[in-house]
């Protein structure tokens, strides 16, 4: 396989976990709970954006339109919100770090087979739009177009999140909550509120990966699951509460993975956790952490 | 503005707040007392940052007891916690920024640099490169923002150097002036005294004595049985 397509193939999926591990990474900062629920998010989100893609289609008796194809991604986004909606309430009636990730693990497991029950066992795929389906030639090579798309939306995701966060009221209040959320409130500001609208746009944004990543990776009843073990893998590497580390650690993953499915096939899982190990050894707060 | 009422606060079985009562009811009052004395639990408490677990705290006639801390922000309670707790990850002016309201009357952005003019030099550093005396200085702006009826004080002169001290002593009084009621809990005599002419001393969680300045400058008994044999006047 040609160099340059592996390093596209990595930088694609790196892209989708960008957008995952963003949304991790802000709800983790603001509201301290390891989320073991979030891959769960992507799935239900995923699965939500198949289904209402396949009815929009059946609408317009059209297939792989754009337009079915974008009401699945949006659908996908609000289920992924509504997951997280649900997320927050129950996080309220639970005290303590660890009663609360227990919490997370057991909404995905609920999830999970909820999925299973509505959606069953067998994978699907949403149909990407008739405009992205056939491969373009890039630098000489053909390359699928809907994969150098999925570049362009986490580029304009991280470019909004970035605008979010540093140029905006919002990022501010989010940025000395994550710093000390204590006494932001005692600043006036609504935490709840706040922690509310991190918890609303973190779903969000991980619904829509679901449907975006669904869109060339299956959904399986083993997605979430598994996306969330690759999600941690760049959080642990970026550093938790981090958003450029959630970009750069998404990129590594994104790219070790790919290089590791074609040059050692088998171990692509073991190169993963051999680089998180060795990040780790000498950084143990991640490479763009913070020491607690 | 505010008052006190018989308050208990218990760190897990820790008693440390034992029946804690005071009125502020303008100026400048001055609490003081050892380390473990429940000093900087009655700022928490009084913000809504500990659970109250009997009496009341009434903030400008309102009971506000187990509020949430924006609420009690809101009514009118600038704090400026112990260690300034200024945001790293924000540059001075974010914090300004922050918590300003444009276009409402009383403390803006000009008027608080204008007060820290240090703060104005300053504008883009993040707050984690600022000095001890300028993050001070900062948590002091942030709280004036809020355009409180009464600023909170823990401790601000902890840490500092006695040419920064002196420049917040003159700051204070400045503020005093305008008509700001202040609580300042603080370890340091010379600051407290300076400013506050009623002092109250905490120990075990309870006020013991109330003092004016002149008072227990005067008072070695007074001194050495609250605040410790180690300071000097």
């Amino acid at each position: 396989m040609a160099i340059l397509q592996i390093i596209l193939n990595g930088l694609t999926y790196g892209a989708l976990l960008f957008v995952v591990a963003s949304g991790f990474t802000l709800i983790f900062g603001l509201a301290r709970v390891v989320n073991l629920s979030h891959g769960a998010f992507y799935m239900f989100g995923g699965y939500v954006g198949y289904s209402v893609c396949v009815w929009a289609q059946h609408l317009m008796q059209t297939r792989n339109s754009g337009l079915a194809w974008t009401a699945g991604v949006l659908a996908a986004g609000l289920a992924g919100a509504l997951l997280a909606l649900v997320l927050s309430w129950l996080l309220k009636a639970v005290k303590g770090e660890l009663p609360q990730t227990l919490l997370t693990l057991g909404l995905a497991i609920m999830v999970g087979d909820i999925c299973l029950w509505i959606w069953g066992g067998l994978p699907v795929t949403l149909a990407v739009p008739r405009a992205l389906k056939s491969p373009v030639e890039f630098f000489g090579m053909m390359y699928p177009t809907y994969r150098l798309f999925i570049i362009v939306i986490a580029v304009a995701i991280a470019a909004l999140l970035y605008f979010l966060l540093f140029w905006s009221q919002f990022g501010r209040l989010i940025r000395a909550g994550v710093d000390n959320r204590e006494m932001v409130s005692a600043l006036g500001v609504n935490i709840d509120r706040l922690f509310l609208s991190i918890f609303l746009l973190g779903g969000f944004l991980t619904g829509i990966a679901g449907a975006i990543g669904g869109s060339y990776l299956a959904l399986s009843p083993g997605t979430g699951f598994q996306i969330l073990t690759v999600a941690l893998f760049v959080v642990i590497i970026g550093g938790l509460g981090s958003l450029l580390g959630s970009g750069v650690g998404a990129l590594i993953v994104g790219l070790v993975d790919s290089f590791g499915r074609v040059y050692f096939s088998q171990f692509a899982i073991f190169l993963l956790s051999a680089t998180v190990i060795a990040i780790l050894g000498f950084r143990t707060q991640g490479l763009f952490g913070r020491k607690e | 503005m505010l008052s006190v009422e018989d308050i208990h606060v218990y760190y897990g079985s820790s008693h440390v707040l034992q029946g804690l009562s005071l009125e502020h009811a303008g100026g400048i009052l001055g609490i003081m007392g050892r380390n473990g004395a429940g000093k900087t639990t009655l700022a928490r408490s009084v913000m809504g940052l500990v659970p109250v677990k009997s009496g009341r705290i009434v903030v400008g006639g309102a009971d506000t007891t187990n509020r949430p801390p924006f609420e009690i922000a809101r009514r009118g309670i600038g704090y400026v916690p112990q260690g300034r707790q200024v945001f790293p990850s924000l540059t001075v002016m974010e914090h300004i920024e922050m918590v300003a309201r444009p276009g409402r009357d009383g403390w803006n952005a000009e008027r608080v640099l204008d007060l820290f003019p240090r703060l104005g030099e300053r504008r883009k550093s993040h707050a984690n490169l600022l000095s001890g005396g300028e993050q001070q200085m900062l948590a002091i702006a942030r709280a004036l923002l809020l355009n409180p009826a009464l600023l909170l004080m823990d401790e601000p002169s902890e840490g500092l150097a006695p040419v920064v001290v002196d420049l917040l002593i003159d700051k204070f009084a400045e503020l005093a002036r305008t008509g700001l009621r202040i609580l300042l809990i603080e370890q340091n005599l010379e600051l407290t005294t300076a400013l506050a002419e009623d002092i109250l001393l905490l120990d075990n969680g309870r006020v013991e004595a109330r003092t004016t300045a002149s008072n227990l400058k005067a008072d070695r008994q007074l001194l050495e049985r609250f605040l410790g044999v180690s300071q000097r006047v």
